[in-house]
């Protein structure tokens, strides 16, 4: 049974592949989640307002392994901040075949944040939009865009989202 | 001074170089810096003329906690009025940004023109039925004695400046020659292309912020990046530029190859093996403007950031929201005259700043664990004495004097 040309098969392996980054991410355990990408991958967290309006700023914009593994280090060995945990809901798959490549998918996501001895609070939450492809059976991401909705971003924004 | 208006605020006159916490936490005292400081006697800042290019735009801004709309009217001009409506109080404006003919206010219909002159009142001579007229604004209900709160305007190479103060200097004035040839160097003959926004609220008071950006000594200690590539750091060539009042300043440096050396392994967030994956984060370009600098960091007190940090470009709003909190809005800009190659090379930089950025996410965090220390015993004060105890401007970057300069003009404003 095919939903708009996606096999049952891809979209178990597509769910399953937001689930390893979901848990990777709120793990903090950084060096497999960037595993999960493309080299020359897009990833970018960026306000809905910039989105739609055509502005190209987001307040993450990387284009590569190179500089997610740089933003790690930059997290783990440079920022100055109070530590927190993060919880990522990801739901309401939509899974279309790209034009392109791969898989258009796009989920709403929520991140929860709870900082030691603090109420959790809700952090960020918007809107995937992502292209993933399929290399020798495996998916990973080829464009991971968080579109977020939080107009102020509490303070800072530390940790992938 | 009334009694009521004398605020509890222990301060040895003169003295700039300690700073008391109470000045971060006083509900009191912070009303009064919205009175004295964002509403009277001061330009903030708005916007910039590149949000609005064509008649009828508008966006929506804030000075301290009153809200403001910036508009193009049909003759190009830029108006900045207040978002409430005279007739019962309304903020009428709830987009953040569009186009409009007139500004009308949805709850009695009441319409201004686009300088913010009231032009329409819905049955203002009554309402005809059966021979008799209904209602009616009274006798000596006049339309000219309702407009909006328009605001002085002043746009200096398409940046836009207000203020609720109608006998305020010119911005040229109250800028002064030292700072007005820095903001001169980025704004002069130039057409800005807005690249997008980010946002942030800040747990912590306003004038941390001025802080921070007057503060050239925490750089090349709290930003490895800075350290690590040279962008800010104790042995690189610097000027504290300042106002004659004390409240506006720049910091100009000039970035050197960084890596080690005393400046930078006196230092603990120096990390000696760090190497960049892909170092196009970094891919600095030196444009012909820059005239030595690659950094200027300009504050226009009290509520403007104007960064150029090599290639990055953005002004840095602050807008209040109580004692202990403002918002930060950030606006990126280019030029239209950029090539794509540079707007690129501009987003990349735009890593470093922001909210998000490598460089200022954790000036952010400091702000918030400043406040709190402020607000868990505030009857401290701070030792703002690197550099000595008094204020102007300096050759080096390993000092307070910017932040003593604002005080003391803080102090005159305030009477405190």
């Amino acid at each position: 049974m095919l939903a708009m040309g996606v096999s049952l098969d891809a979209r178990i392996a597509i769910e399953d592949l937001y689930a390893t980054y979901v848990a990777l991410l709120d793990a903090r355990d950084y060096d497999p989640w960037i595993e999960l990408f493309v080299e020359d991958c897009v990833y970018q967290v960026k306000a809905r307002e910039n989105e739609e309006r055509g502005f190209p700023l987001a307040a993450l914009a990387f284009e590569s392994k190179g500089m997610l593994r740089d933003r790690i280090f930059g997290i783990t060995n440079t920022l100055f901040h109070e530590p927190y945990y993060q919880r990522h809901l990801v739901t309401n798959f939509r899974i279309r075949v790209d034009e392109r490549a791969g898989y258009r998918v796009d989920a709403n996501y929520l991140v929860c944040r709870t900082k030691a001895g603090e109420l959790t609070e809700v952090y960020n939450t918007g809107r995937f939009r992502d292209r993933v492809v399929e290399l020798d059976g495996a998916f990973f991401f080829a464009e991971k865009r968080a579109i977020y909705d939080s107009e102020l971003i509490p303070n800072s924004l530390i940790y992938p989202i | 001074m009334q009694l009521a208006d004398r605020l509890d605020i222990d301060w040895d006159p003169g003295n700039i170089s300690r700073v008391p916490y109470r000045i971060y936490t006083d509900a009191a005292l912070y009303a009064r810096e919205l009175e004295r400081i964002f509403y009277h006697g001061h330009w903030c800042y708005v916007g910039l003329a590149a949000e609005i290019p064509n008649p009828g735009d508008f966006k929506r801004s804030a000075i301290g906690e009153r809200q403001v709309i910036m508009v193009r009217d049909r003759h190009g001009k830029i108006n900045v009025v207040e978002n409430r409506c005279a007739h019962r109080g309304v903020q009428f404006c709830q987009a953040t940004h569009g186009n409009a003919k007139t500004l009308v206010c949805p709850y009695h219909q009441w319409s201004y023109d686009l300088t913010g002159k009231l032009i329409g009142v819905p049955f203002r001579n009554g309402f005809k039925q059966n021979g008799r007229v209904n209602g009616g604004m009274p006798d000596g209900f006049e339309l000219a004695d309702n407009n909006l709160v328009q605001l002085q305007v002043a746009v200096e190479h398409g940046v836009v400046f207000a203020s609720f103060d109608p006998g305020i200097v010119p911005l040229r004035e109250y800028m002064g020659p030292a700072i007005g040839q820095y903001f001169d160097r980025i704004f002069k003959d130039r057409e800005l292309t807005v690249l997008g926004y980010s946002r942030q609220r800040i747990p912590g008071n306003w004038k941390l912020m001025q802080e921070n950006i007057k503060d050239p000594y925490h750089p090349g200690l709290l930003h490895t990046w800075f350290v690590q590539f040279g962008l800010w750091r104790a042995d690189q060539q610097s000027t504290m530029v300042v106002d004659e009042r004390g409240r506006h300043a720049v910091m100009v440096g000039k970035k050197n190859d960084g890596g080690g050396g005393a400046a930078a392994e006196a230092t603990t967030s120096f990390k000696e093996s760090m190497k960049l994956h892909d170092d196009r984060v970094l891919d600095v370009v030196v444009e012909p403007w820059w005239n030595g600098p690659t950094v200027t960091m300009v504050t226009i007190f009290p509520s403007v950031v104007i960064q150029q940090q090599v290639n990055s470009l953005s002004t840095r709003h602050i807008i209040p929201r109580g004692v202990d909190t403002f918002d930060f809005v950030w606006t990126h800009f280019g030029f239209t005259d950029d090539t794509p190659e540079m707007t690129r090379r501009r987003l990349r930089q735009a890593n470093l700043f922001g909210p998000a950025g490598y460089v200022s996410a954790d000036d952010g965090e400091v702000i918030e664990f400043s406040q709190r220390g402020y607000a868990q015993d505030d009857a401290h004060a701070t030792v703002c004495e690197m550099d000595g105890t008094g204020f102007g401007g300096t050759d080096h970057n390993v000092t307070e004097t910017l932040i003593r300069s604002m005080y003391a003009y803080y102090r005159d404003v305030m009477d405190v």
